[in-house]
């Protein structure tokens, strides 16, 4: 049995992590990690009371950061395969199994989570279109071309979460896996995943005004490095 | 005759230099960088009060003003501090993130 832990960044998510964390053990994920993200709600403490295994950021330092974090330690721990899960009850624990399948056959070593490969996704028009501004973005940044590519559900085996560094600390971070996956030449594949639009969850997703932020964000560090 | 805008620019220039200074006492810049920045304040004291010393060096580069010529180079010169700034402050919020990463793990432990 590979040893699996599931990386959960959070950052003011006490009113829905708990029942996340309940979620995931119900499917049998023991080694749940939570980040907190220097929350001012008490996250930590109700993650805890759940039954993870909650590392506290002692400065608020992004979800990039968290989601680093949370990978260190399960990679120091030994996991064999890293699951990244949104804290806001957005994924449905029931595809991780989807999720790891590809990587537990050795087919691939990172799998993607995408909502749109799934026929009669619910998503909302304009989240709709934004994400696709995503991934035409994507597209130009780092040359791959994905369906969804700002999706916080991806599942990584150890060797390629070894290889991976999140350098950037706050949302680009997702643009910036993908363009390391590239660069790295790692073996990847997206998987349809649904995603759950609880009014909970729209609210603490990222506006559409902020995309247009990270996307400037971005353009402007791959000048820099 | 001396100018109002002489004298305020002439105390800044001064107070910078003072400053430069009390930063090399205290070691927070390396010589390079003492010499550096009193070289740029004294070099604006001069422009500030022999304005024609730019004008062979505006005619070197074809501009037709001596100030242009300094304009342009303080422009310049300060795009390229504030690109060092950015860098240096990237530089530093990595760090930090790794200190607050370490923390959190070892804490765990």
């Amino acid at each position: 049995m590979p040893k699996i832990f599931i990386v959960i960044p959070a950052y003011n998510e006490a009113e829905s992590i708990s029942q996340v964390i309940r979620g995931l053990r119900k499917e049998g994920y023991t080694n749940v990690v939570v980040v907190d993200d220097c929350s001012s709600d008490n996250t930590a403490e109700t993650a805890r009371k759940a039954g993870a295994a909650v590392l506290e950021h002692v400065i608020n330092r992004g979800q990039g950061a968290a989601l680093q974090t949370g990978t260190d330690y399960a990679l120091e721990k030994g996991a064999d395969i890293i699951v990244h899960f949104d804290a806001d009850g957005q994924h449905d624990p029931k595809e991780i199994k989807d999720m790891m399948d590809p990587i537990k056959k050795g087919k691939v070593d990172v799998t993607l989570g995408s909502r749109f490969l799934r026929k009669g996704s619910n998503v909302p028009l304009l989240k709709r279109v934004v994400l696709k501004i995503g991934v035409i973005f994507t597209f130009f940044y780092s040359g791959i071309l994905l369906t969804d590519t700002h999706n916080g559900f991806r599942a990584l085996s150890s060797k390629a979460a070894g290889r991976i560094q999140i350098n950037q600390d706050r949302m680009e971070h997702a643009s910036e896996i993908i363009d390391q996956i590239k660069k790295k030449g790692i073996r990847y594949k997206e998987v349809p995943v649904t995603i759950r639009y609880t009014k909970y969850s729209r609210q603490k997703g990222q506006s559409a005004l902020n995309s247009i932020k990270i996307a400037a964000r971005l353009i402007w560090t791959k000048f820099l490095r | 005759m001396v100018s109002l805008l002489q004298v305020i620019v002439i105390v800044f220039v001064l107070f910078a230099i003072t400053r430069v200074f009390f930063r090399y006492q205290d070691k927070m810049i390396n010589t390079f960088e003492l010499v550096f920045w009193s070289l740029i304040w004294i070099a604006v004291a001069v422009v500030l009060f022999v304005p024609t010393i730019t004008e062979p060096i505006a005619r070197l580069f074809n501009v037709g003003r001596g100030i242009d010529i300094a304009v342009y180079f303080s422009i310049v010169l300060l795009f390229y501090l504030v690109f060092r700034l950015y860098v240096k402050l990237d530089t530093m919020n990595n760090e930090l993130t790794k200190v607050v990463r370490k923390e959190a793990v070892k804490k765990r432990k």
